[in-house]
C-alpha cells in the first residue's frame, strides 16, 4: 500500500467514526468535538485529493467559525446532559432501521455502477489550487459571487431580527 | 483511488447524518446532521471534480481545467451553508427562549 492510501483509509475510518460519535454522544458540547474532528478530516480529504483551498476554507469557514457559533450557542443555553429526555425506544430503533435501510439501497444500486474503472486523480492536477479557483470565480462566476453578498446581508439582518428581544 | 471508495465513503456520511436527525430530538444536533449532510455531498462532489479531471488530462493534455466547476460549487455551498447556519442558530435561540428547552417535541404546537 502506498502512503496516499494508507491516509485515505486512516482518514476515512476517523470520519467515520467520528460522525457516529457526533450523533450517540449524550452530551452536545462533546458532539460539536467530534463534529471539528470530523470535519477536519474531510479537509485532509480535500488536502489528499489536492483541493487546497477547499481544504482550507473548510478548516477556517466550519472547523472555525460555524463550530464556534455552536459552541457559543450550546454553553449560552447552560443545557445539561442528561436535559434530553429518554423517549421511545421503538421510536429511536425505527430511525436507525431507516437510515440503515437507506444505506442499503443506496450501496446497493450504485455497487453494480458502470464506473468501477474510473479513478480520481491523488496529489496530482492544479485544478484545486487557488490560483485556478480564482481565475474561474472572477471571470466566468462573477454574478454568483456578488449574489451571494446579498444573501450574506438579508441572512445577517434575517438573524438579528429574529434573535432581537421583542 | 478508484470514485467508487469516494461515493460509498460519501453515502455513509450521508446515511448516519439521516440516521443523527432521525433518532436525536435535541435541535442543535439535528442542525449539525445537516451540516454533516452537507460536506458528505461536499466531499463526494469534489471526487468528482477530480475524476472528471483526470479523464480530461489523459484526453486534452494536462493544462486543462475540466472540473473546475464543481469545486467552485462546493465553495458557493460553504457559502450558503454559513448564512443558513446564522440564520438557524438565531431560530434555536428564539426557540429557547420561549420554551426553555431545544428539545423538537416541544414544537408541535402547530400540528393542535
Amino acid at each position: 500500500m502506498s502512503i496516499t492510501q494508507i491516509l485515505f483509509w486512516f482518514l476515512s475510518i476517523l470520519t467515520i467514526f467520528s460522525a457516529l460519535m457526533v450523533i450517540t454522544r449524550k452530551n452536545p458540547v462533546y458532539s460539536v468535538l467530534w463534529l471539528i474532528i470530523t470535519f477536519i478530516a474531510i479537509s485532509g480529504h480535500y488536502i489528499l485529493l489536492n483541493a487546497q483551498f477547499l481544504a482550507v476554507v473548510n478548516v477556517i469557514v466550519y472547523a472555525g467559525a460555524i463550530m464556534v457559533l455552536f459552541l457559543f450557542v450550546i454553553m449560552l443555553m447552560n443545557l445539561d446532559a442528561d436535559a434530553e429526555q429518554t423517549k421511545n425506544k421503538w421510536l429511536q430503533l425505527a430511525g436507525v432501521v431507516a437510515g440503515g435501510c437507506l444505506l442499503l439501497i443506496l450501496v446497493a444500486a450504485l455497487k453494480g455502477a458502470e464506473n468501477q474503472a474510473k479513478t480520481v486523480e491523488m496529489g496530482t492536477g492544479s485544478i484545486g489550487l487557488i490560483e485556478n479557483l480564482g481565475q474561474v470565480l472572477f471571470k466566468q462566476y462573477i454574478l454568483p459571487f456578488e449574489i451571494s453578498s446579498v444573501l450574506f446581508l438579508s441572512a445577517m439582518v434575517g438573524a438579528v431580527v429574529i434573535g432581537k428581544k421583542n | 483511488m478508484p470514485i467508487n471508495y469516494y461515493i460509498f465513503l460519501g453515502v455513509i456520511l450521508f446515511c448516519i447524518g439521516v440516521t443523527g436527525v432521525l433518532t436525536r430530538r435535541n435541535a442543535i444536533i439535528i442542525f449539525m446532521c445537516i451540516e454533516l449532510m452537507l460536506n458528505a455531498v461536499n466531499l463526494l462532489l469534489v471526487a468528482f471534480s477530480k475524476m472528471h479531471h483526470a479523464i480530461a488530462a489523459a484526453n486534452q493534455g494536462a493544462a486543462t481545467t475540466v472540473g473546475t466547476e464543481g469545486q467552485l460549487f462546493v465553495f458557493f455551498i460553504m457559502v450558503v451553508a454559513a448564512a443558513e447556519v446564522s440564520v438557524g442558530l438565531a431560530i434555536i435561540v428564539m426557540m429557547y427562549r420561549n420554551t426553555h428547552s431545544v428539545d423538537v417535541n416541544f414544537l408541535n404546537r402547530l400540528k393542535h
